[in-house]
């Protein structure tokens, strides 16, 4: 499904990713983790064409798309979620779930303009569709609410629908549940599991570990920009690199 | 349902249409209730204004992009309506059509590089084309009649009807501005306008989401350009005469207030923006003689206090307000 091949990106110097290669199995949840600073959002980055990669290459779909713009990368299906939220709050929750199916509208400016009945039918079926995914979050009857109420649990909610309503082949969730609290994140544990049951394929960046236990089914780590390990979460929860990583070194214990 | 519930069901749903509606049996009957020519020469100006600002609200407001331009570009359609018809005799509607076309592919010949821009460096580099068109219409005489203006454009016809008192303009004038009210209307409420509000609102997202941006903001360009364009040959064709100061970097000022008294991406406070400030001074002398001071007072404390605009800022206030009451309610 995805393949990156000596990925890195360098910020002025110091090197952000380093040689990163790994594939993402189609259908199933991988899960990048990492401390702080070691180069995830960048990735995330690289793959939907907000950063630029310096090295190496992106394979989706046998068509490598480095230095691909972010719109053309969102065309191909690859849809993502912010570790900082971005709705657009001046829009109803329904609207905000609507801009997340852009792609799947072929409308022009002046079509629009005439709202010939092609359109109107279009337009009824997006709705549609947007409201399967809100219904699928539990936020039927938020839809019509500005996102800008929302308690912060449901925005990041709204924004999973917004990135998997067009059903992408590839979903990016960056920190799905960073300042969620221990119920919202078991709710969106769930929700995450039920994606994947629904065939979709995931990379998710997370620190918490219950979270990438329960729904990845490989996880990669980095540190400092580079790959230090890949496997089956149970490999990852062992090995000694991954527990350095995030612990410090063990000499002074051993 | 209820009789008055399934009413309620049908006013809402029908709310835009039915709104459109409204305005526009009341702007048909309105010649009936106030034929001064005077008070119908302001209201045929609102209306020449409305068509512009509805153009620029969908570049500054939906596409989230500044401009202080677009006087520019409804100088070049009236010159260029005014060039047509009188110098070359051409007929008044091919000549709008062909002068619209013509500032269309001027727009986008200036807009690809142009909208790289963004923020204070796209509003100085919009202030200097309309600088540069200003003084092409106020140096070169010879084709535009220089500081002097430019006279004897002729009225629009249909047939043998001329379009020549302050009444039937009414009508041709706000039937373009009812037409044009309902394409942005249709726009703002479909995925390509969702796609332009994904825009305003954040940059990033929208180019996640698939928005090409630059293209989008190209597109929104040029057809605000054609917007004012048309409003420039209907304005040359309505006053019969026209003169460089009508278009310098004030007017472009002025529409720019329009739009942030009508509020960012508000189709009707657009229209509300270019009645309010073209009214305005004929109603208080002190507005007219100070227009500069009250113009930029305004636009400071709307910026200030309600960044979206006045209108769409306050509705957005009550929006949320609502929203919010409801909610509690609820819980």
């Amino acid at each position: 499904m995805l393949q990156l091949e000596g990925l890195g990106k360098n910020f002025g110097g110091l090197p952000a990713l380093d040689k990163v290669s790994f594939t993402l199995p189609q259908g199933r949840v991988t899960a990048l983790i990492g401390p702080n600073g070691a180069g995830k959002s960048t990735l995330i980055n690289c793959l939907t064409g907000i950063l630029t990669p310096d090295q190496g290459s992106i394979n989706f779909q046998g068509q490598n798309i480095v230095a691909w713009p972010a719109h053309a990368i969102a065309k191909l299906g690859i849809q993502r979620t912010f570790q900082n939220l971005r709705l657009f709050p001046r829009l109803s929750v329904l609207d905000n779930v609507l801009t997340g199916l852009i792609c799947a509208s072929r409308q022009s400016i002046f079509m629009a303009m005439l709202r010939l009945p092609s359109l109107r039918h279009e337009e009824r079926n997006l709705k549609l569709r947007a409201l399967e995914a809100l219904d699928l979050f539990g936020l039927t009857d938020k839809a019509q609410w500005p996102a800008a109420i929302l308690a912060y649990g449901d925005k990041k909610r709204v924004e999973l629908a917004r990135a998997i309503v067009s059903k992408p082949a590839l979903l990016l969730l960056d920190e799905p549940v960073a300042g969620l609290n221990a119920q919202e994140t078991r709710a969106v544990s769930e929700e995450l599991q039920n994606l994947r049951r629904m065939g979709h394929t995931i990379l998710v960046v997370e620190h918490d570990m219950d979270l990438v236990m329960t729904v990845a089914d490989q996880v990669v780590v980095l540190d400092s920009g580079s790959l230090i390990a890949a496997g089956t979460p149970e490999q990852v929860q062992h090995n000694p690199l991954v527990l350095e990583a995030y612990l410090g070194r063990m000499e002074a214990t051993a | 349902m209820t009789r008055q519930q399934k009413l309620f069901y049908f006013l809402s749903l029908h709310r835009t249409g039915l709104l459109v509606l409204c305005v526009s049996i009341g702007l048909l009957l309105f010649p009936l209730v106030e034929n001064n020519p005077y008070t119908l020469g302001l209201t045929n100006l609102v209306a020449i204004n409305a068509l512009v600002v509805l153009g620029l609200n969908l570049f500054i407001g939906y596409a989230g992009q500044i401009s202080l331009g677009h006087a520019a570009f409804f100088g070049l359609g009236a010159y260029g309506s005014a060039i047509a018809t009188t110098t070359f005799h051409c007929s008044p509607w091919l000549a709008m059509i062909l002068v619209a076309v013509c500032v269309a592919l001027l727009a986008l010949l200036i807009g690809i590089p142009l909208l790289r821009l963004s923020g204070h460096y796209l509003a100085m580099a919009t202030l200097g084309l309309n600088y540069v068109v200003h003084n092409i219409l106020l140096q070169w005489d010879e084709v535009t009649g220089g500081p002097s203006g430019f006279a004897g454009i002729p009225a629009l016809t249909l047939g043998n009807f001329s379009l020549d008192t302050p009444i039937r303009r009414h009508y041709l004038l706000w039937c373009f501005v009812i037409i044009t009210m309902l394409f942005c209307l249709n726009l703002v409420r479909s995925s390509a306008g969702r796609s332009l509000a994904a825009l305003a609102g954040d940059e990033l997202a929208a180019a996640s989401l698939g928005v090409n941006i630059q293209v989008s903001k190209v597109k929104i360009f040029v057809l605000s350009a054609i917007l004012a364009s048309l409003a420039g040959s209907l304005f040359a064709h309505t006053f019969g005469y026209i003169s460089p100061d009508t278009f310098n970097i004030f007017a472009s000022v002025q529409f720019s207030i329009m739009v942030v008294i009508g509020g960012m991406g508000s189709i009707w406070g657009s229209l509300f923006g270019a009645g309010f400030l073209t009214l305005l001074p004929q109603w208080m002398d002190v507005f007219d003689t100070y227009k500069d001071f009250i113009h930029g007072g305004i636009l400071v404390l709307v910026l200030m206090f309600l960044p979206q605009g006045l209108i769409s800022g306050l509705t957005d206030k009550l929006r949320i307000y609502l929203a919010l009451r409801r909610r509690n309610a609820a819980t």
